[in-house]
């Protein structure tokens, strides 16, 4: 034992290791700082160089590249109020106020403290972990995985805001959007009609990029000033550094549940950010802060989502199945490398995988200390006027949303995707909550399937679940011994009282629609490929009915009433344009794309935006948008990718990149 | 938006353009200079993905100009979106290549509405064989492919990718076998069936040849599973026999003779033929786009037949490949044949099947 520990540090403190892993790292650094380029984009990238390269050295470029990207990712999170990757949504929800109070450099500081204290605990963990991991992991069968994604499930609970219907409502219009395409049971089509886009579901970067970015996006540019409220960075890193201090517990048992979740293969570590988000609301006294810049909101998911990558691994090692996201990344690369993951490597090949574990602890020391360094310089951003960041924004997510599936329909999902994003957070509707419902509707719908296939009903009855079930029991518990007055989102104490209703009811009785629509779909479905959706819709148009009817009938004292059109930060602005306004500049772009195609629209596009609306000189748009195309270009000539092509390109042959 | 004659126009200007390209590459099938890509409909990093990866350094040596290849992957319906995409744009000038799985044929055979493209357009070059190994709990108590019928007693439950992949042949070799067995859908890969399997979840499960060696033999060294068959392999002459391999595992027409005494025959046993050749034997083939010229063909045909004979081949392919034939020119087109072409009557026996045992809808 001893002599596979050391054969493996030395492996890990080898030159060329550390080489190779520093410049996985830069990679991951540069792919991770840009909104929704996760580590598909990353792996598409060093994919030409992977092949032939020797195996270890290929190793820790992946190694670095995967442990960095959900730390880089937090950059834009707290930055720009996007998620980074689908890693760090839950830190947008406090990371983004903290930003725009003038405190980027703080909540970065924190941010990357509790990343690094995520990613070493999850280590050392797993050092010991590995070892027996094996029997545990197989302990979790179906039916604990189901009621996994019900204790997820069960944080909506937290994240609700101020109408408990209204936070139902979203997160089942998340299970509703998470279960269109083929049915686990059946392979049945629900909710496709017959597009075959549909027919694959929407892809959780689309509707990350569309319930969070693009409304902050469109809400920002209609401000046109800076994110930070005074273009100044405020307090430091070290203060952040100290909140984790301060915060040591929150962080130590957001990390634990970081590693657990990663470590069952099958539950998405999509989900582990949200489940630490809701602990850390759920165990605090004070949750007034909540949603409007409290640092413990970025500790928390930056702790779990760190340890994650972690625990991550042990399923990907052991049996080849990805924990998370990025470890489908991982074990692609680590086939294509020729190394398969397997059983032999916690036995002949143990001291591979110790240099892989410890690999990751020193990529993330390196990755949370590089960030550390730049954040200062990145956290700068926030005091540029927001008319030149927005459409190179626009255009980062384009083109992120594009990569996953590589077709102009991704474009069109993100618009549809976008437009509900919008009017979620000017009514108010818990956009988190959706994204749970959203995350985890496969996954419970899976394995409930599965868990009654495998033991009837009686699966209820296994220890595992029980043991579980009371999990959740304390979780709602805790949620609800204090009356749930935690605003999540930008909801304020002084609930709007806007007395025209009419918008917030149309887009009511549209969700309500909606539901209609999946009951009607579920009855056309065999019953195995309906039930579960057909059982959401009936109850979820109770609740989406409730809020409605308030709606409806006019209740402006009930706190199902929120519209950002009456409370948010342009009220009283000078020289506000309407949202529909900005709206309409995105909309255009991508219809831009889909007429002529991604490069000719993104010039028009972003030439009349900087011109228009940033006031640039034709010498500085000319440059900003060479420099735009050129690098799009380059990048695309790398990962041997098609932009997305317009109805021109259908007519005409055009030469790359442009047909 | 745009009038009809201008269209038109457009595209008879397109028409001469792909004439141009066509022409000139006609003269000499050289690459000096160019970039060929190859289109996977599939993910980076799986199965596909992998082999195409791995060829393509070679490929590259092979070709007269020594030109650049490139790994595409254009994944989504299930492998049908990339197939269609090269069915519908690829130009015949040897520039741009598909390769496909058993996941691309078995739509085309099954009739899938999202299918537009006809494996009879494409010129094969290469087709790379591999092979599936069939095994149940140790629990069971059936020790050997003999006592296979015995399995007929027990609750047999099986994790599935769904009714319509690969998983079409183990699901149809039992019910050819009058075994009774409760697929259980939903699992992300085969990967997650064997989970499945050692959580004691199902009890039986299959595995291609390289996921069998790596991660199941070592259930079968510790006693926890037991090898019944392995599907089979074909030979030169279109049969199917033991799969080299696993020399020791029957094949499956071999246990079907055992379980009912006769060869098997008759329109089921078509649609096995067909579709098994399609996910094992054919399971990865590449083509060539409709009406590329023969000296492209030809030229490409060679490189692979360079590439295969390599004497290092064999060592190099093995951890990718497995021990399977990779096979290019007259043989490759045998085995195209036999994988894209089911008799229309084994086709509907298949439909039917699906239709009645799995609810699925074509």
């Amino acid at each position: 034992m001893l002599d596979v520990l050391l054969t493996a540090l030395a492996n890990v403190a080898s030159g060329e290791h550390l080489l190779f892993l520093f410049s996985g790292v830069l990679l991951g650094l540069a792919v991770g700082i840009f909104p929704g380029l996760g580590g598909i984009v990353g792996l598409s990238l060093c994919l030409p160089f992977l092949y032939g390269m020797d195996p270890i050295s290929a190793l820790a470029m992946l190694i670095g590249l995967v442990a960095v990207i959900p730390t880089s990712d937090t950059f834009t999170s707290v930055l720009m109020g996007i998620p980074g990757s689908s890693a760090s949504q839950a830190t947008v929800l406090d990371g983004f106020p903290l930003a725009k109070q003038g405190h980027a450099a703080r909540a970065l500081g924190a941010a990357f403290t509790a990343s690094l204290f995520g990613g070493l605990f999850g280590a050392v963990v797993l050092t010991g972990f590995v070892l027996i991991a094996r029997p545990v992991i197989l302990a979790f069968g179906s039916a604990e995985l189901f009621m996994l994604a019900i204790l997820g499930l069960s944080m909506v609970g937290v994240l609700a805001g101020h109408s408990l219907s209204k936070g139902l409502a979203a997160c089942g219009l998340g299970l509703l959007l998470g279960s269109i395409g083929g049915a686990p049971a059946t392979g049945e089509f629900r909710m496709s009609m017959d597009v075959p886009y549909l027919m694959d579901g929407i892809k959780l970067v689309i509707v990350g990029l569309g319930i969070f970015a693009i409304p902050e996006i469109l809400d920002l540019a209609r401000q046109n000033r800076a994110i930070s409220k005074d273009a100044s960075l405020g307090s430091g890193w070290l203060d952040g550094a100290k909140d984790m201090f301060r915060h040591k517990w929150l962080c130590f048992r957001c990390a634990i549940a970081g590693c657990i979740v990663g470590a069952l293969p099958g539950l998405g570590g999509s989900v582990v950010d949200w489940i630490a988000y809701g602990h850390a609301v759920q165990t605090s006294k004070d949750k007034s802060k909540f949603g409007k810049g409290d640092i413990r909101g970025v500790l928390a998911p930056e702790s779990a989502n760190n340890a994650k990558e972690g625990g991550g691994l042990i399923p990907t090692l052991l049996f080849g199945i990805p924990g998370s996201g990025s470890m489908a990344v991982f074990i692609g690369g680590m086939i294509l490398i020729g190394m398969e993951p397997g059983p032999s490597l916690v036995g002949s090949d143990l001291d591979i995988t110790y240099t892989i574990i410890w690999s990751l602890a020193l990529a993330n020391v390196l990755g949370a200390g590089l960030c550390l360094f730049l954040s200062p310089t990145v956290a700068r951003l926030t005091t540029i006027p927001y008319a030149y960041l927005a459409p190179f924004m626009i255009t980062v997510i384009c083109f992120a949303a594009f990569q996953a599936t590589r077709d102009l329909d991704d474009l069109l999902a993100l618009l549809g995707v976008s437009l509900l994003g919008i009017a979620m957070k000017r009514f108010g509707w818990p956009r988190p909550a959706f994204l749970i419902g959203f995350v985890l509707a496969g996954t419970a719908e899976t394995y409930l399937y599965q868990a009654v296939q495998f033991y009837e009903w009686s699966f209820l009855t296994r220890p595992g679940v029980i043991i579980i079930g009371v999990l959740i029991a304390i979780s709602v518990w805790f949620s609800i011994r204090k009356k749930p007055e935690n605003p999540v989102e930008e909801e304020d104490e002084k609930i709007s009282h806007a007395t025209n209703l009419k918008p917030q009811a149309i887009f009511a009785g549209f969700v309500v629609l909606l539901f209609a629509f999946g009951l009607i779909d579920a009855s056309n479905q065999s019953f195995l490929g309906g039930i579960f959706t057909g059982g959401v819709c009936a109850v979820m148009l109770v609740f989406s009915g409730i809020v409605f009817y308030k709606l409806a009938i006019g209740k402006v004292d009930d706190p199902v009433n929120y519209d950002h059109e009456h409370v948010g930060e342009h009220v009283g602005m000078e020289d506000v344009q309407s949202m529909g306004h900005y709206l309409a500049w995105f909309v255009g772009f991508i219809a831009g794309i889909a007429m002529i195609g991604f490069l000719p629209a993104l010039t028009i596009f972003m030439g009349a935006y900087l011109r228009t609306k940033a006031k640039a000189s034709w010498l500085r748009v000319i440059v900003l948008l060479a420099c735009t195309l050129g690098g799009l270009t380059a990048l695309a000539h790398i990962m041997i990718l098609d932009f997305p092509r317009g109805y021109l390109q259908e007519l005409i042959e055009l030469p790359w990149p442009i047909g | 938006m745009f009038p009809k004659t201008f269209k038109k126009f457009s595209m008879m200007l397109a028409g001469i353009a792909g004439a141009a390209t066509i022409a000139g590459a006609a003269h000499a099938a050289d690459f000096s200079g160019e970039r060929v890509e190859w289109i996977v409909p599939f993910k980076e990093g799986g199965g596909s993905d992998r082999w195409a990866r791995f060829y393509a350094p070679l490929l590259s040596e092979a070709l007269p100009g020594k030109p650049v290849v490139v790994v595409k992957n254009v994944p989504g319906g299930g492998s049908t979106k990339g197939a269609n995409q090269f069915a519908a744009r690829a130009k015949p000038n040897g520039l741009q290549i598909l390769g496909t799985s058993g996941s691309t044929q078995f739509p085309f055979l099954l009739g899938d509405k999202r299918v537009n493209y006809d494996y009879k357009d494409w010129n094969v070059v290469l087709a790379s064989a591999t092979g599936g190994v069939f095994y149940v709990s140790s629990e069971l108590g059936v020790k050997s492919a003999k006592d296979i019928a015995k399995l007929r007693q027990y609750d047999l439950k099986y994790g599935s990718q769904g009714a319509t992949s690969l998983d079409l042949i183990p699901l149809l070799s039992l019910k050819m076998l009058d075994i009774d067995v409760q697929a259980v859908f939903g699992m992300k890969g085969r990967g997650s069936g064997r989970l499945a399997f050692e959580r004691g979840e199902v009890n039986v499960d299959y595995q291609t040849s390289t996921g069998y060696l790596k991660k199941s033999l070592p259930l079968v060294k510790e006693g926890k599973a037991i090898p019944l068959m392995a599907w089979g392999a074909l030979d030169d002459d279109g049969n199917i026999v033991r799969d080299p391999t696993f020399p020791d595992l029957p094949s499956f027409p071999e246990v079907y003779e055992m379980v009912h005494g006769k060869k098997p025959s008759g329109e089921a046993w078509d649609a096995w033929k067909a579709f098994f050749t399609a996910g094992f034997p054919g399971q990865k083939m590449v083509f060539l786009p409709k009406g590329t010229p023969q000296d492209i063909i030809d030229t490409y045909t060679k490189a692979f037949q360079k590439v295969i004979s390599a004497p290092d081949f064999a060592k190099k392919a093995e951890l990718t490949l497995g021990t399977y034939p990779q096979s290019t020119g007259k043989s490759a087109q045998k085995v195209k044949a036999m994988a894209t072409s089911a008799p229309k009557a084994a086709q509907d026996y298949v439909r039917d099947w699906l239709t009645k045992a799995y609810n699925v809808r074509f």
